[in-house]
């Protein structure tokens, strides 16, 4: 399959909504793929509590003459170039499907992924992000009258538990990382935002049964419970019980999930891949979010985490830009400088304490895909000699996950990203043009090599 | 059938089968959840740990299964329709 578009976007949660919907005013032909199967984004796709200004949004984003390639993932470039280029992609269909979207500009707007820390019993059934607990109770998971602990760090805590408690589960702590006096400047910085305010508050009411407790963390997530029951001896291991530790205090609290998040790191891997200069993790752009790549656009978390209406601002100044009104973008761009304070408010109250890098005991997994523990990791020079050695980091998720714990653990940073993005049917990535369906292909490859499945 | 179950059916729920076993679930629910419900775990690692899924939104591919003979799918990514086939590498858990 073949699409050209004036205006390509990638992903579809706030920043690539508003970034279509401010490009398809001027009926230029708009191409928007997700990877996910409804569009919203982290935020806004099934189900979550929508507030006016997000339906407003979807609405426009839904009437607007714009293709929406959802459940496609944008797995190479084939080209780029000043007046444009082509992206490939597969369809998450069983079987496989691939496409070429060629375009004259592109948006990327990929928004972030949580950070994983490695703790003992971290890879057990049922400990999951916390974003990724709410994303999997959005997809179906029945949660009423689980009961969660809810831990890591970032406002996503108080947000993923309001959520949880609403659909009924018995959510027994929010354990947050940050010490109140490294929070207090994101109230500040709150007071100025009113909305955002009023939402935070609206959460705590809502959980207000729930102790919250700064400076705590997950020491150990146990496949027993503290009364000494456990699973027989044939069954499998699962998640019975946290231990967790506040200011030396150490206790267990019995549960049936552990969603643990330690705020967000960007996606960058796309832009990164298409050479659009990084600094400090985040793609760099110039006040109409363009990219040090001409014909390409970088909005939303990608180039700063600054929640969701730092992300909808962005999208629509690069929607705008790369539709050629450059005025309106600029005049919105003012706005932008606005929302640092509570972006750089809210990268501070997230900085992990650094006794979080004890957590891991040598036995621990910190590379889930190859199964590399920690003692195999310590005393290698960088991320590439740890990947010569223990592979770590060259399983299908390509580093995205051991890569946010490496790089807190080691201050290890992402090497060079190279092709497929994501694992995809070796098929998928030599044809010449991307045909249909593929019969019964399943070869796999990921960026170091293929894999048979 | 579980309460759950019937409720899908009733409201026109999708059934699926992951590992043989039926499972009922209301339109719209993704195969990692079904997974889930059916009580079965993703996927086996390298070192033979039983996994499931842990970021929900199509990163960490830990949810990866055989949909309908396909190998590597993201089962998180994927909603469920009816008849699929979906097999783990997993064991079931016990409830
Ligand atoms: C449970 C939860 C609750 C939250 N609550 C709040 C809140 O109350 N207030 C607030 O301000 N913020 C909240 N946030 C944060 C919020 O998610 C972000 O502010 C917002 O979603 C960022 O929007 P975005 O468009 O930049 O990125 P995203 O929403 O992450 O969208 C990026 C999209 O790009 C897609 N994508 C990435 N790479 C590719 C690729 N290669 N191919 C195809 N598609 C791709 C992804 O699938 C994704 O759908 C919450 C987040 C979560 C998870
Ligand atoms: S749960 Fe991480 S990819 Fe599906």
């Amino acid at each position: 399959m073949t699409q050209t578009f004036d205006i390509l976007v990638i992903g579809a949660g706030p920043a690539g909504v508003a970034a279509a919907t401010a490009a398809a005013e001027g009926g230029l032909r708009v191409g928007v793929v997700d990877d996910n199967p409804s569009t919203g984004g982290q935020i806004w796709r099934r189900g979550a509590a929508s507030p006016a200004a997000a339906r407003r949004w979807m609405e426009q984003f839904e009437s607007a003459a714009i293709t929406r390639l959802m459940g496609w993932q944008v797995i190479d470039c084939l080209r780029l170039g000043p007046d444009g280029g082509v992206l490939r992609a597969e369809g998450n269909t069983p079987g496989g499907e691939a496409a070429d979207l060629h375009f004259r500009r592109l948006i990327l707007a990929t928004g972030a992924r949580e950070r994983f820390l490695p703790f003992p019993g971290w890879t057990l059934p049922n400990v999951m992000g916390a974003g990724g607990l709410d994303a999997m109770v959005r997809g179906g998971l029945p949660i009423e009258a689980k009961r969660v602990v809810v831990a890591g760090t970032g406002p996503l805590l108080l947000a993923v538990a309001a959520h949880l408690k609403e659909r009924g589960a018995q959510v027994m702590a929010i354990c947050e990382q940050a010490s109140p006096a490294q929070m207090a400047p994101l109230g500040w910085a709150l007071l100025r935002q009113p909305s955002k305010l009023r939402q935070g508050m609206g959460y705590r009411w809502t959980t207000r049964k729930t102790p919250y407790l700064t400076r705590c963390w997950p020491l150990a997530a146990l496949a027993e419970s503290s009364v000494g029951e456990s699973d027989g001896q044939n069954s499998q291991p699962r998640l019975r019980s946290v231990r967790l530790q506040r200011e030396g205090r150490q206790w267990t609290v019995e549960c049936d999930y552990l969603a643990c998040g330690f705020h967000l790191i960007p996606n960058t891997e796309l832009a990164a891949l298409l050479g659009c200069a990084m600094r400090d993790g985040f793609i760099v752009t110039d006040e109409q979010m363009q990219t040090s790549m001409p014909g390409v656009w970088c909005a939303g978390e990608p180039t700063s985490i600054g929640g969701v209406e730092c992300s909808l601002l962005e999208g629509q100044i690069a929607g705008l830009a790369a539709a050629g009104k450059t005025g309106a973008a600029l005049a919105l761009s003012k706005r932008r400088a606005g929302m640092q304070a509570f972006v750089e408010a809210l990268e501070r109250a997230c900085r992990l304490d650094p006794r979080l890098r004890d957590l891991a005991a040598e036995e621990t997994i910190v590379c889930r895909c190859e199964d590399v523990r920690m003692a195999a990791l310590r005393g290698r020079s960088d991320g590439r000699d740890a990947k010569l050695h223990t592979r770590c980091g060259m399983g299908p998720c390509q580093g995205r996950i051991c890569g946010g714990a490496t790089e807190f653990l080691f201050g290890w940073r992402a090497g060079q990203v190279r092709p497929p993005l994501y694992p995809a049917l070796v098929s998928s990535l030599m044809e010449e043009e991307a045909a249909g369906s593929v019969a019964g292909g399943a070869e796999y490859a990921v960026s170091e090599g293929i894999e048979n499945v | 059938m579980t309460e759950r179950a019937s409720t899908a059916l009733l409201s026109g729920g999708v059934a699926l089968s992951v590992d043989g076993v039926i499972v009922q679930v209301p339109p719209g629910t993704t195969v990692a959840a079904a997974v889930c419900v059916a009580g079965a775990w993703t996927r086996r690692s390298v070192s033979g740990e039983p996994r499931a899924p842990l970021c929900g939104m199509g990163i960490c591919l830990e949810c990866r299964v055989s949909i309908d003979g396909a190998p590597y799918q993201r089962a998180c990514q994927t909603l469920c329709a009816p008849g699929m086939q979906v097999s783990t590498c997993g064991e079931p858990a016990l409830p």
